[in-house]
C-alpha cells in the first residue's frame, strides 16, 4: 500500500509523519515517532494501557486509525510531564506506590487526566467509573484512586 | 513479638523506579528497537493432537519482505531443556514441533520479516498437513487405561521415582480413619487461569560484531533463561549477553523460556536484530496457565475437633508438556496437609498430561490450589461437627517443635497469632481460651516469640 | 428473592523459597572513589519493589546513607548469578547475598579507615556514612574520605562478594519425606460477602487480612502486595479462567473481553494488619510475602458464600451460573 501523511498536533508541536494507511495511532506514536510511554498491552482494546487524548478525550490508540488523527490534538503521557516538572498526577502516583510494575501507569494517568480536565472534584466512584477502561494486574487499584483522589483534594485546597 | 528497630530498614522509603514508571520513562523490552530490526510471528498447530505430516514454507518464504522461515532443522538442540537443569528429565517438548503436535498453538515453525504485519501475512501462507488424532483433555480419563497414551514414555503421568504420582506417607492412615468420630469428605477443583500481566512476553535480539547475542528479555530468571538457551543454541552461555531486569508484570507467567531461544535462532540465522512480542491472544491461548487441579480430601475427625487423619488425592493438569509443573506438584504435595498438626497423613499427588496449552509456575504455584481445598475443608468440618470456625483451626493449627508430615519440626509458626490478629482486626471477641493460645504453647524446639 | 450476607475465614502459610532448596543467589559489592556504592545483581524486579528494597538493606548492612547506594540489576554480563524471582524467593535470597557481601565490604573499608586514623578496625563505628572511635566520636572520619583514600593512596579494594545457598536438599519416595522451604509466613483473611439468590452475583464487600511477613524492609510496599494479592485473589475465586467450560476446549478466551479481571470499580474494602516475627534464617527476618497474599481470599470467600447461603461451590471459579445451579440442587433436595 502507499504511505500516507498525516499530521497533527503532539503534545503541542506540530508533527508530520508518513504511514500506512492502515496503521494504528499507538503504532505511529510508537513505532514512528518513538514515543513509549504509550504502551501495549493488548492491541485489542481491552487493557487501556495504550490510553491517550485526542482533542482532550481518552482514546485506545491501539483502535484508532492514525490517518484520523490528522489534523486533531494528540496528547501523551510524555506530553504533561516529564521527571523534573511532573504532573501532579505523576507525583501523586509516585508518593502513593500507585505503580508497581508500571506498564499500565501512563494509561491510567493519561485516563485519570482526561477526569480532572473535565470535572476537578469527581468523587472515588466517578474517578472508578472513569478508570474502568483500565486494567491493572499488580496494585488492585487502592494506591491508583488514592493518588488521584490526592490530586482532586490538592485542587479543591488550591 | 516485637522486632529492633533498624535505620533505613523498615522505612516506607519511595521506589527507585517510580518516576520512571509514572513518565513513561522506564524501559520495557517493547520500547527497545534497532535499526533494520526484523519482526517475528510464530506458525502454531491449528489442532489439539496430531502427527505432522508435512510442512509447506515455501509460498511464506516467497513473500516478499519475509527474510527467514526458521523450522525444527534450524535449532540445534531442539527441546526446552527448562527442568533439566533441576534435575528433572526426560526432556518432552520441542522447541519446534516437527514430528507431532500436543497441543493447539504448539509452535511450529517462525516467519522472520521485514515488519510484523508482513510477518503474520505470511505465517498464514504456510500449509501444514496434519493427521489429527483424538486429544486427551480430561485428567481422570487421562489416567484410565481406556486412554490413548501421549506420552512417549508410555503413559500419561510424570513418573516419579517410578510411581506415577508423588506420596507422602505420615504414620497410620487406614488405622486412624477406623478411630475417627466422623470421617468429611470434600471436592475442590480449579480451572486453569491466565498470569496476565499487562506486558506480554517480548523478546529483542542483536547480534553484535564479535559474534556474541545481547538478549533483552522480561524473564524473571536472566541467568536460567541465559543458560537454557545456550543449551538449546548449543553454545557456550558466554556467547549470550541477557539483558533485563525490569518486567511489566510476571506472576510466574515469564519463567518458561519461551522467546529467547527462537528469537535467538531468527537474529544468527539473517545476522539483524530480531523482535518477537506476543499478542495477548496468545498468552491467552498459548502461553502457559495455571494448571487445572482436581483434589478430593477425606478427613478423620473426633468430636472435639481434632483431625487425626488426612488422606487427599490430588490431580495436577500439566498440558502437554512438563514446564515447570513436575517441579510444581511435588511442592503441592508437601503442602497439601495444610499448617495444622494432623498424625495421620496420606497424599497422593499425579502431575497428569492432557492435550491442552501447557501449564507452569504461577504465584502461589502448587500452594494457592492446596490452601484453597484445605481451608474450604476447615469450614466444612467446622459446620459438620458444630464447632466454631475460629476454633476449629486454632485446636489443629501446627505449633513450634511439632512434626510436619514431610517429617520437618515447625520453627516458624505463627499461624495462631496471624487468625487472632485477624479476629481482633474485624472486631471479633474470641473466647479466653482461645485468645490465650500461642505458636509456641507447644513446648517444643524452635519459636521465639520471646 | 433476597441478598444474603455472610462471613468466611481462611487461615494460611507460605513456604519460602524453592521447593526442597539449591536456589542460589550471589551479589557483588564495590565502592566508587568517592564512596558511592554500587550492588551488582542479575535479578530481575517484577514490579513488586526489589530494587528498592534491595538498596535499603545494602545501605542498613553497609552503614551507609541511602542515596549513596545504587542497585545494578538485571544484566549478566555486569553481575553474578541469581536463581531468579519466583517463589517468594527473591527478597530473601539476594537480600541475604547482599548483606554478606555488604558485610566483607565494610570490613574492608574499616582496615583502610583503621590504618587513616591510627586506630583498631573493631573500635570503629561506621554509622550513616560516618566513621569514628567507639568511646571518642571526635576522632572521626567519613566513607568518602577513606574511599578516597584506598583508591590512591593504600591501593586497596573496597568490595564484597555474597551469596546465599540453601543446600538441595533430596525427597524419599515412599514417604515423602522431604525439607521443603526456608521459613514459613503466615495469613488470616476474613472475607464478607453478599450473595444475591436470584443471579446468583456474590459481591466481595470486604477483606480484612492479618499478615505475619518476618519483617517488613519497606511497609508501603509490603501492604502493595497485600491489596494486589486480595484483589488478584478475589479475581481468581469468582472471575478467572481460560477454559470456562473446563476440561472442554469450548469458548477459550482470547482477549480482556471474554477473560475478566477486576476494574476499578470491582473492589472491595481491604484492611490489613502486618505482623512481625523475625525468622532466623532471612535478612533481618524477612519472609516472603509476594505470592501468599493471593491465596488466603479465595478460600475465605468460598466459605462466605457458604454462610450466607447455605451451599458450596467447590470449583473455581465460582461464577453466578454455579451458585444458582448449587442453590436449585439444594431447593430440589430439600422438597
Ligand atoms: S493496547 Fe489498546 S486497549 Fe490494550
Ligand atoms: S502496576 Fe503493573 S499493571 Fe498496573
Amino acid at each position: 500500500m502507499e504511505s500516507i501523511t498525516v499530521t497533527f498536533k503532539l503534545n503541542g508541536k506540530t508533527t508530520a509523519v508518513a504511514i500506512e494507511p492502515l496503521e494504528s495511532l499507538r503504532t505511529v506514536l510508537r513505532e514512528h515517532l518513538h514515543l513509549h510511554a504509550t504502551k501495549a498491552g493488548c492491541g485489542q482494546g481491552g487493557c487501556g494501557s495504550c490510553t491517550v487524548l485526542v482533542n482532550d478525550e481518552p482514546v485506545l490508540s491501539c483502535l484508532m486509525l492514525a490517518a484520523l488523527a490528522d489534523g486533531q490534538e494528540v496528547t501523551t503521557l510524555e506530553g504533561i510531564g516529564t521527571p523534573p516538572h511532573m504532573h501532579p498526577l505523576q507525583t501523586a502516583f509516585f508518593d502513593r506506590f500507585a505503580a508497581q510494575c508500571g506498564y499500565c501507569s501512563p494509561g491510567m494517568i493519561m485516563a485519570a487526566k482526561a477526569l480532572l480536565d473535565k470535572n476537578p472534584h469527581p468523587t472515588r466512584a466517578e474517578i472508578a467509573e472513569a478508570l474502568a477502561g483500565n486494567l491493572c494486574r499488580c496494585t488492585g487499584y487502592v494506591a491508583i484512586l488514592d493518588a488521584i483522589e490526592d490530586v482532586v483534594t490538592q485542587m479543591q485546597e488550591a | 513479638m516485637g522486632v529492633k528497630q533498624l535505620g533505613i530498614v523498615g522505612q516506607s522509603v519511595k521506589r527507585r523506579d517510580g518516576i520512571g514508571h509514572v513518565t513513561g520513562q522506564t524501559q520495557y523490552v517493547d520500547d527497545v528497537f534497532y535499526t533494520g530490526m526484523l519482526w517475528l510471528k510464530m506458525v502454531r498447530s491449528p489442532i489439539s493432537r496430531g502427527i505432522i505430516h508435512g510442512i509447506d514454507a515455501s509460498k511464506a518464504e516467497a513473500f516478499p519482505g519475509v527474510v527467514a522461515v526458521v523450522t525444527a532443522k534450524d535449532v540445534p538442540n531442539n527441546w526446552y531443556t527448562i527442568l533439566c537443569l533441576i534435575g528433572v528429565e526426560p526432556n518432552d517438548e520441542p522447541v519446534l514441533a516437527h514430528e507431532e503436535v500436543m497441543y493447539m498453538g504448539e509452535p511450529i515453525c517462525a516467519i522472520v520479516a521485514e515488519t510484523e504485519a508482513i510477518a503474520a501475512e505470511a505465517a498464514a501462507l504456510v500449509k501444514l498437513d496434519i493427521e489429527e488424532l483424538p486429544p486427551v483433555l480430561d485428567m481422570e480419563f487421562a489416567i484410565s487405561p481406556d486412554a490413548p497414551v501421549i506420552k512417549k514414555w508410555g503413559n500419561n503421568t510424570f513418573m516419579y521415582d517410578g510411581y506415577n504420582h508423588r506420596k507422602l506417607r505420615f504414620g497410620d492412615f487406614e488405622k486412624a480413619i477406623q478411630q475417627a468420630d466422623h470421617v468429611i469428605e470434600g471436592d475442590y477443583s480449579l480451572s486453569p487461569i491466565e498470569h496476565a500481566p499487562i506486558e506480554t512476553h517480548c523478546c529483542v535480539v542483536k547480534p553484535e560484531p564479535d559474534g556474541r547475542l545481547t538478549v533483552h528479555s522480561n524473564t524473571q530468571a536472566l541467568y536460567f533463561t541465559m543458560d537454557n538457551t545456550a543449551i538449546i543454541l548449543q553454545v557456550p552461555s558466554q556467547r549470550l549477553h541477557m539483558i533485563g531486569g525490569t518486567v511489566g508484570g510476571g506472576f510466574g507467567g515469564k519463567v518458561d523460556v519461551i522467546t529467547e531461544p527462537i528469537t535467538c535462532i531468527a537474529a544468527m540465522k539473517t545476522g539483524r536484530p530480531v523482535k518477537w512480542r506476543w499478542t495477548r491472544e496468545e498468552e491467552m491461548r498459548k502461553s502457559s496457565t495455571r494448571a487445572g487441579v482436581k483434589m478430593h480430601y477425606t478427613d478423620g475427625v473426633m468430636n472435639d475437633g481434632r483431625i487425626i487423619a488426612r488422606k487427599v488425592r490430588s490431580l495436577e493438569d500439566a498440558g502437554a508438556y512438563h514446564r515447570h509443573s513436575p517441579y510444581g506438584v511435588q511442592k503441592h504435595m508437601a503442602n497439601l496437609p495444610g499448617p495444622y498438626t494432623i498424625p495421620n497423613v496420606w497424599v497422593d499427588a499425579y502431575c497428569v498430561y492432557t492435550n491442552r496449552q501447557p501449564s507452569s509456575a504461577m504465584r502461589g504455584f502448587g500452594v494457592t490450589e492446596a490452601t484453597f481445598a484445605v481451608e474450604c475443608q476447615m469450614e466444612r468440618i467446622a459446620r459438620t461437627i458444630g464447632m466454631d470456625s475460629w476454633e476449629i483451626r486454632l485446636i489443629n493449627a501446627y505449633r513450634n517443635g511439632q512434626m510436619r508430615p514431610v517429617r520437618k519440626v515447625v520453627e516458624d509458626a505463627t499461624l495462631i497469632e496471624t487468625i487472632q490478629a485477624a479476629a481482633e482486626l474485624i472486631g471479633y471477641e474470641l473466647p479466653a481460651h482461645l485468645k490465650a493460645m500461642s505458636s509456641d504453647d507447644y513446648g517444643g524446639k524452635g519459636g521465639h516469640h520471646g | 428473592m433476597a441478598k444474603h450476607y455472610g462471613r468466611g475465614i481462611a487461615a494460611v502459610n507460605y513456604p519460602t523459597g524453592m521447593n526442597l532448596g539449591g536456589d542460589p543467589t550471589q551479589a557483588l559489592i564495590f565502592c566508587q572513589p568517592t564512596g558511592g556504592f554500587s550492588v551488582k545483581l542479575a535479578s530481575t524486579d517484577l514490579g513488586q519493589g526489589l530494587k528498592t528494597v534491595i538498596a535499603q538493606i545494602a545501605a542498613e548492612a553497609l552503614g551507609v546513607p541511602f542515596d549513596s547506594v545504587i542497585v545494578d540489576t538485571g544484566d549478566t554480563d555486569s553481575a553474578p548469578h541469581c536463581m531468579g524471582t519466583f517463589a517468594s524467593r527473591a527478597t530473601h535470597r539476594v537480600g541475604n547475598a547482599v548483606i554478606m557481601a555488604a558485610n566483607e565490604a565494610r570490613k574492608a573499608l574499616l582496615d583502610v579507615a583503621a590504618e587513616e586514623m591510627e586506630a583498631a578496625p573493631e573500635d570503629l563505628v561506621l554509622e550513616n556514612g560516618e566513621i569514628y572511635v567507639k568511646g571518642a566520636p571526635e576522632r572521626k572520619t567519613n566513607v568518602f574520605n577513606v574511599a578516597l583514600a584506598a583508591h590512591f593512596k593504600h591501593g586497596k579494594t573496597i568490595s564484597g562478594r555474597g551469596i546465599y545457598l540453601k543446600q538441595k536438599s533430596g525427597l524419599d519416595p515412599e514417604t515423602g519425606a522431604c525439607d521443603p522451604d526456608s521459613t514459613e509466613a503466615h495469613a488470616t483473611t476474613v472475607a464478607e460477602v453478599e450473595v444475591d439468590d436470584e443471579t446468583g452475583e456474590v459481591k466481595v464487600l470486604r477483606l480484612a487480612s492479618a499478615y505475619e511477613v518476618g519483617r517488613q524492609i519497606n511497609p508501603e510496599m509490603v501492604k502493595g502486595q497485600i491489596v494486589s494479592g486480595a484483589v488478584m485473589g478475589m479475581s481468581h475465586a469468582l472471575m478467572e479462567t481460560v477454559f470456562p467450560y473446563y476440561p472442554a476446549l469450548d469458548h477459550h478466551t482470547y482477549s480482556f473481553g471474554e477473560y475478566i479481571i477486576p476494574t476499578a470499580l470491582d473492589i472491595p474494602e481491604i484492611e490489613s494488619v502486618v505482623l512481625e516475627y523475625p525468622s532466623s534464617n532471612g535478612p533481618y527476618g524477612v519472609k516472603g510475602v509476594g505470592e501468599m497474599t493471593a491465596n488466603s481470599p479465595i478460600p475465605a470467600i468460598v466459605n462466605a458464600i457458604y454462610d450466607a447461603v447455605g451451599v458450596w461451590v467447590t470449583d473455581l471459579p465460582v461464577t453466578p451460573e454455579k451458585v444458582l445451579r448449587a442453590l436449585e440442587e439444594r431447593s430440589l433436595e430439600t422438597h
